[in-house]
């Protein structure tokens, strides 16, 4: 059963390739449930290998790898097409897949009566393909093949209203930054093969004690580096909020739940690696917990929905990280898995609202909704209470963990740690409000819309009551909001303990770490984490409930992410574009003027020899008695 | 003996240098021309002093090559020279500067 | 060979003789290059010519002596002094000016120069390499001096002999050719007639059994070389540019 493995990238991919070819002919919607059945086959075949590697022991029995072909045979350099089926891998693909089946349906909907509704699912079909490749792969260069292909189809997704010039700008922000990281990725693939002669992870671990230290770490930084791309930490965090011009389904799918946590598993895959190299560990966390405080931050002035949402996928992924660091990878994934829950969830609610309000964006202008989009509404204030981290939902149990080990470990981090949860739960709690209670804001701005010249001239709709999705978009709502729910029996601490998660152990084996603290600190823990959600969660309330207007609470410095762009943008952006210039006047004046000066030269050469042919004869004649004359004064002087 | 060939040798240079001044300095075509043949003449009795100093009759053989071979270049440029100049006025070589580069 | 030494063996007329020989040739040379007009050149050139033969006789070179006489003196200045008549270029030229710049002082050291080393290879150097003549001795020939040129020009030789042969004959054709007359353009040409009204260009004649191809060809250079000269003339009075008959260039090849 473990061997039906390969059908999971199959297909989808043969999906896509099936839409690419004939996606318009089938047009909307079957081009949708056709890719919708694709990734449901791929859910069903992650669960049948869920079941054939449950049926085996726990340990080493539990990593089967299969080989599809060989791709690279270069002389010592055998890189295969392999996937490598394990707990980890397979956690990862039973989460993907079934998140991607929920949001293809939900797509059906969403994306109705666009004039490019094939072209949707076919880049779709092909980001769920290469996520699955990217997961499977038993070996690096194989990953960095799905790593890719996930970055492309980000790319397309993101800027797939290419007509808006923002939307283009941003796929290539994103793919520009993505493919910055990846040097990264493929130094560390140089890395690996020089010092251990493989690339297959396996391979990999079992040598990763005989290479040096410095070595070990450099991999692993890079490999980070590879990851900070990717899962949008600083330095490389900009583009996840501009990637939120692609369709909601496109930043739900990829930005929250599945490509940006690549980066996340990428850590978790080489925690072997990791574990013998402390000085990246730190770095590793130190760059997720400051990451989650600062986007968090910027999340609490941001007015545009889906930014609020993406601030705070960085912050949630700087979390998983810091928990990476801290040694606490079955805290991280666990933390993936139910983030991918409730941001899907929440991400999906807000294309739901967006939908409703006939594609409003603006926090301000939103209000009240609780009274027309119930389905919504609820689902909505499930994946806000979970994120928040407000008991017994799934968030807190997960953020609690990675706090837990956090405390353990580096207490400094831990604090940086509690005050981002407070904040979550304030910037939240604020979105939460702003858009479902209150005065209905959406009615006045119909005018100040048209005004404004929004892109979507539904400001003829404006004013017209916002309407509740179709069942398409309502019933993944619905899922995702149960899963919110009881995802937290996933890990449990202490006693209560259901944990089917205990089988990630094995993966990581010695690389675990587990704070192992008494039962009461345990619950101290707990309950400061409770308190500190609590805490946000009222102040928000308190803040916003009544009033939308908080200059002070929305400073400058935040809405435009402390300057950042302007920043990169002054720092390489302009230096590089006087680079170019110079590089280019360099070319034209110096390189071709070395070139057109030669011709120059010839020609002025020639002008120049020119001169000689007078016309005369005479002149000629006497031309060639100085020529013979010089010959004879040569002869003369080799006579004896 | 006779005179010894050094002062042939001498005079057939002060002929030839007279004959290339000529050349250089006159500007009628076929006083030019005439230079050239005194030119000629000097090398002639260059190659027959030699003839004589070494006495090989190759010298000789070579002069009366070189006698056809000037009367030959003489009727192909005065033929030429016909050519160009039966319709103008002007006779110099200085007139014929259309080549000029 | 030193040579004062031999001087001393020369017999007096030997010595009268290149005396006299000498002193024809240097002022027959210098009256060529001095000469205004281009008969008197020629006369002076003759005067040349015959100076040299008598040293050619004093050299014991009987039968060249007499062949340059005639070839030369007989043929080849005769020729000088019909084209100088055919023409009508026997025009004084003014000696005094010079248009080149440089032209004259550069000749006269250039000259000096050479002269001085021809000199100083002529007498300064050792001739006689004691090798074997290649085309037998020339004194106290059987036969005289006549029959050891030919002996030598019809064994040795015989090969450049052929080749000069030729030449003559190339030559002949050449020179007939070169120079002869322009044909007359049909009435309905179109090239114009130059300034001095003589005949331009044609296109096609009439009467010119096979030489048709020639003459389109130099039909076309013709025309060139008309309109060359018609801007020429635009520019200034000189005349300029080669106006060589339709056939000239063409023909020959």
């Amino acid at each position: 059963m473990v061997h039906a493995a390969y059908l999971m990238p199959l297909l989808p991919l043969a999906g896509f390739v099936v839409l690419a070819a004939f996606g318009r002919r089938l047009g909307d919607p079957f081009a949708g449930w056709l890719g919708t059945a694709t990734v449901g086959g791929a859910f069903v075949v992650a669960v049948i290998t869920y079941a054939g590697l449950l049926g085996k022991h726990a340990g080493p029995a539990r990593e089967v790898t299969q080989n599809l072909f060989t791709w690279i045979p270069v002389g010592s350099l055998q890189v295969k097409a392999a996937l490598l089926v394990d707990p980890l891998s397979v956690t990862m693909v039973l989460f993907v897949t079934g998140i991607s089946t929920l949001i293809h349906l939900y797509s059906i909907g969403y994306m109705k009566g666009d004039k490019d509704y094939p072209k949707f699912f076919v880049y779709l079909n092909l980001f769920v393909a290469s996520m699955l490749i990217l997961v499977l792969a038993n070996n690096l260069l194989f990953t960095f093949v799905g790593w890719e292909g996930v970055g492309l189809c980000s790319y397309w997704l993101i800027s797939f209203w290419f007509g808006r010039d923002t939307a283009a700008s941003a796929g290539q922000k994103a793919f520009l930054y993505n493919r910055l990281a990846d040097v990264g990725f493929l130094i560390a693939i140089f890395l690996v093969f020089d010092k251990t002669g493989t690339l297959n992870y396996l391979g990999i671990f079992s040598q990763a004690s005989h290479i040096s230290s410095g070595a070990r770490t450099a991999i692993c930084l890079l490999l980070f580096v590879g990851a900070v791309g990717k899962s949008a930490q600083i330095p490389l965090f900009p583009w996840l909020a501009d990637a939120m011009e692609g369709p909601t389904p496109v930043s739900a799918l990829i930005h929250a739940a599945t490509m940006v946590t690549a980066g996340v598993y990428l850590m978790c895959r080489i925690s072997p690696l990791l574990a013998l190299a402390p000085d990246a560990r730190i770095v590793v966390a130190t760059v997720g917990a400051v990451t989650a405080f600062v986007a968090a931050t910027i999340a609490c002035a941001q007015q545009d929905i889906k930014k609020v949402l993406a601030y705070s996928t960085v912050s949630q992924l700087g979390y998983m990280f810091l928990a990476v660091g801290t040694g606490a990878y079955e805290a991280a994934i666990f933390l993936m898995v139910a983030h991918a829950f409730f941001k899907a969830l929440l991400f999906l609610g807000a294309g739901s609202v967006i939908h409703g309000l006939h594609d409003e964006q603006d926090l301000k202008r939103m209000g009240n909704l609780r009274r027309y989009m119930k389905i919504t509404f609820v689902t909505f204030g499930i994946g806000w209470l979970a994120i928040a981290g407000i008991p017994p939902l799934s968030g807190f149990f997960a953020k609690g963990d990675i706090l837990d080990n956090a405390f353990a470990r580096y207490r400094p981090l831990w604090v940086v740690g509690l005050v981002t949860a407070l904040l979550t739960a304030y910037y939240m709690t604020r979105l939460f409000v702003l858009a479902f209670y209150g005065d209905d804001r959406w009615r006045e701005s119909s005018e100040s819309v048209a005004a404004a010249g929004h892109a979507h001239a539904s400001a003829a709709h404006g004013g017209a009551e916002p309407h509740e999705s179709p069942w398409v978009m309502a019933l993944p709502l619905v899922v995702l909001a149960v899963l919110a729910l009881i995802g937290g029996l996933l890990n449990l601490p202490g006693h209560l303990h259901v944990d089917p998660l205990g089988w990630l152990t094995p993966v990581f084996g010695s690389a675990l770490y587990d704070a192992h603290q008494s039962g009461s600190l345990q619950w101290t823990l707990a309950v400061v984490d409770g308190v500190v959600a609590l805490a946000g969660l009222g102040i928000g309330l308190g803040l916003w409930s009544r009033r939308t207007e908080n200059p002070a609470l929305e400073p400058m410095v935040l809405q435009k992410s402390y300057f950042i762009d302007e920043i990169y943008d002054a720092v390489i952006g302009r230096p590089s574009e006087s680079a170019s210039r110079f590089a280019a006047v360099f070319d034209t004046k110096v390189i071709d003027g070395a070139v057109n000066g030669v011709a120059r030269l010839a020609r002025g050469a020639g002008g120049g020899l020119r001169r000689i042919q007078t016309g005369f004869v005479r002149q000629y004649a006497l031309g060639i008695v100085i020529g013979a004359v010089a010959l004879l004064a040569y002869m003369l002087t080799r006579v004896s | 003996m006779s005179i010894p060939g050094a002062w042939y040798l001498a005079l057939g240079a002060v002929l030839f240098s007279i004959g290339g001044l000529g050349l250089l300095v006159r500007r009628n075509v076929l006083v030019m021309f005439m230079c050239i043949e005194l030119m000629l003449n000097a090398a002639n009795l260059t190659f027959v002093t030699f003839a004589r100093m070494l006495n090989d009759i190759g010298g000789q053989a070579l002069v009366f090559f070189v006698l056809v071979v000037a009367a030959a270049e003489v009727v192909v440029g005065l033929g030429i020279v016909v050519a160009i100049f039966r319709r103008r006025r002007g006779t110099t070589a200085d007139d014929l500067h259309l080549m000029k580069g | 060979m030193h040579v004062m030494s031999l001087l001393a063996t020369a017999t007096l007329v030997d010595r009268i003789t290149f005396g006299i020989g000498a002193t024809i040739v240097i002022l027959g040379a210098i009256g060529v290059v001095i000469s205004r007009n281009p008969v008197h050149a020629a006369l002076m050139l003759v005067m040349t010519l015959f100076g040299v033969a008598v040293l050619f006789v004093e050299e014991g070179a009987n039968f060249l002596a007499a062949v340059q006489v005639i070839v030369y003196a007989g043929a080849i200045v005769v020729l000088f002094l019909f084209v100088i008549m055919f023409l009508g270029i026997d025009r004084q030229e003014n000696l005094a000016e010079e248009p080149l710049p440089l032209q004259r002082p550069l000749a006269i050291v250039l000259m000096v120069f050479g002269f001085a080393g021809l000199l100083v290879l002529a007498i300064g150097s050792k001739w006689s390499t004691g090798a074997p003549s290649v085309a037998g001795p020339a004194q106290n020939q059987q036969g005289g001096d006549v029959a050891a040129i030919g002996r030598s020009v019809f064994t040795t030789y015989l090969f450049p002999f052929e080749i000069t042969a030729a030449l003559l004959v190339i030559a002949v054709v050449g020179a007939v050719v070169l120079a002869r007359r322009p044909r007359h353009p049909s009435v309905g040409d179109d090239s114009g007639v130059d300034a001095d009204g003589s005949i331009v260009s044609v296109v096609s004649g009439d009467d010119d059994g096979g030489i048709d191809s020639t003459g389109s060809m130099a039909a076309a250079v013709a025309e060139t070389v008309v309109a060359a000269q018609s801007r020429a003339d635009a520019d200034g009075g000189t005349e300029t540019g080669a106006d060589t008959g339709t056939d000239s260039g063409e023909g020959a090849s």
